[in-house]
């Protein structure tokens, strides 16, 4: 049989020397290598204090992105909620309004935007889904929370402020907005592309 | 005896009740430390500095919580087993010397509540009692779980009582007497008592964590098997009675290992420190708790360690094995007093 380790050790089943009956050398022996644990590096972190370092591409919280003038990027097609193997995603579209132009990037908007954050699997397929580079997954970890109310999160909690921009530099890479638009890649070919 | 001493005993009376019960509200904490590091973990750090407020929060929380008695157990009784329990725990307290004594205005104040000239026996006798504690709780509770876990406590009892009681008695043939004031005064010079009997000890140190219901003997509260063993149906400060008790057996039976085999108070070349009678006496009762400070560590250090016995091994382990070599230790004490003289 292949070894998976070279830890395991051939078992037979044999009477037990007088040494081995005694019972105090293997008591010894177990106590000895709790007593070294007792002096080993912790494997706690204790969290609220204590951060772990996370990846740079960790996926944790999402974020609604503005674009550089300051307004929405989303333009609730739905692509996400489509995409997402856990149904996290809901919302619901709204016209854009004369003079509201500063505040929706396109002629369509979420009006409600809700992320279950109790059915979501971090994934990051919305963000792949997303053709307007609006959501994007960041390394914030989701807060826990005393109802499940308030694990649905809403456009308050996602869409990033004004003044308070949310960095995903590191997830929008120009290998991720060319794996997003180039034509070279099947999806992103519209029905036109792929009857030439 | 004279008023100041009465007053005196009084008060000591209730300092070693305090202490028992400050100890054993500790040594909760400790235990969970000491897991939490044996397993690399930190263990309670929230409740005040290092988690030295965690005794009190749970204590507080024992208190506030809902006091439940089984409609089907007999009242009376169930009410009776953890408060027996617990006295039989606090009674043992009195006869372990603290100390050398106080002396003041001419007058000695002994640092013990009580120096009966059987204390030996005295303290066999309550320990054995404490175990109805146990009894009456379980078969009150009227569960098969608690009437299982309060059996095997008393034929656990029952069985290493013997043992320890024989690994006691080569002890007291040296010794040639019960009180444990002259046992500890007997090591006051030359060698602790464990180094001429050290198989005794060890079937004493064997005895006193089955006694004390502690792991790898804890099959009485045997959670794989009987939930929560003789107190499944006990809740809010009744059960606070059972677990603290069993902390302030643990203490107790320290100490008494301290004072029969270790020399008590006494250490090393005391008396050649010079120092005046009083701060040698605190100095000597900071030693002893040092002792009863190692031998918590080991009895948690050990549960920590060793998984728990089968019936099967600890009933073997007890009768067959220990048994006869506290017999052994009995006889061969006997030739070498017989042969050598009066040891020590």
């Amino acid at each position: 049989m292949m070894q998976l380790t070279n830890r395991s050790m051939q078992v037979a089943k044999k009477e037990l020397t007088f040494m081995e009956r005694l019972y105090f050398p293997a008591i010894i022996k177990g106590m000895i290598i709790t007593l070294s644990h007792l002096f080993k590096r912790k494997a706690t972190i204790k969290y609220p204090d204590q951060v772990r370092e996370l990846s740079a591409v960790y996926r944790g919280q999402h974020v609604l992105k503005r674009d550089e003038a300051g307004a929405e990027r989303c333009t609730a097609c739905g692509l996400c909620a489509v995409a997402c193997p856990a149904e996290a995603i809901t919302m619901e579209s709204a016209e854009r309004q004369k003079g509201e132009e500063s505040l929706y990037r396109e002629e369509k908007y979420a009006k409600i935007y809700e992320i279950n954050m109790l059915r979501c699997i971090f994934c990051g397929l919305c963000e792949e889904a997303c053709p307007k580079e609006a959501i994007f997954l960041t390394d914030r970890i989701v807060p826990s929370s005393f109802t499940r109310g308030e694990e649905v999160f809403g456009k308050d909690k996602l869409v990033e402020g004004i003044d308070l921009r949310v960095d995903v530099t590191k997830r929008q890479t120009e290998e991720v907005l060319s794996f997003k638009t180039d034509k070279k890649h099947y999806h992103n070919q519209t029905f036109l592309d792929k009857k030439k | 005896m004279t008023d100041s001493m009465l007053i005196y005993k009084i008060i000591l009376c209730v300092i070693v009740f305090a202490v028992s019960l400050g100890a054993a509200a500790y040594m909760t904490w400790g235990e969970r430390k000491l897991a939490a590091w044996l397993q690399d973990r930190v263990g309670p750090n929230r409740a005040g500095p290092l988690g030295l407020l965690q005794p009190i929060a749970d204590g507080i929380k024992m208190i506030f919580k809902e006091e439940m008695i089984p409609t089907h157990s007999n009242r009376w009784l169930f009410i009776l087993g953890p408060c027996f329990f617990m006295l039989c725990a606090c009674m043992t307290g009195v006869v372990i010397p603290w100390g050398a004594g106080w002396e003041a205005g001419g007058t000695i104040f002994p640092m013990q509540v009580t120096d009966i000239n059987i204390g030996l026996l005295y303290l066999l006798g309550v320990v054995s009692i404490g175990v109805y504690g146990v009894m009456i709780g379980g078969w009150a509770s009227n569960n098969k779980y608690s009437l299982l876990g309060a059996l095997r406590a008393s034929s656990q009892m029952i069985s290493y009582e013997v043992a320890m009681g024989l690994a006691l008695i080569a002890l007291v043939m040296m010794t040639g007497t019960l009180s444990l004031k002259e046992i500890v005064g007997q090591q006051d010079q030359g060698l602790a008592f464990v180094v001429y009997q050290p198989l005794g000890f060890i079937i004493f140190i064997i005895c006193a964590f089955a006694e004390t219901n502690r792991a790898p003997f804890d099959l009485p509260e045997c959670e794989s098997e009987l939930v929560g063993g003789y107190h499944t149906e006990y809740s809010s400060m009744k059960l606070g009675f059972f677990l603290f008790a069993e902390y302030i057996n643990m203490f107790i039976s320290s100490a008494i290992m301290a004072s029969l085999y270790f020399g008590g108070y006494n250490f090393p070349f005391q008396h050649e420190l010079g120092l005046d009678g009083n701060v040698l006496t605190i100095v000597q009762t900071a030693v002893f708790f040092g002792k009863i400070f190692i031998f918590i560590f080991v009895f948690m250090w050990v549960r920590w360690t060793l998984p728990r016995f089968r019936y099967d091994q600890l009933m073997n382990l007890g009768w067959k094995v220990l048994l006869p070599l506290a017999i052994a230790n009995i006889i061969i004490t006997g030739f070498v007093m017989l042969f050598m003289g009066k040891l020590g």
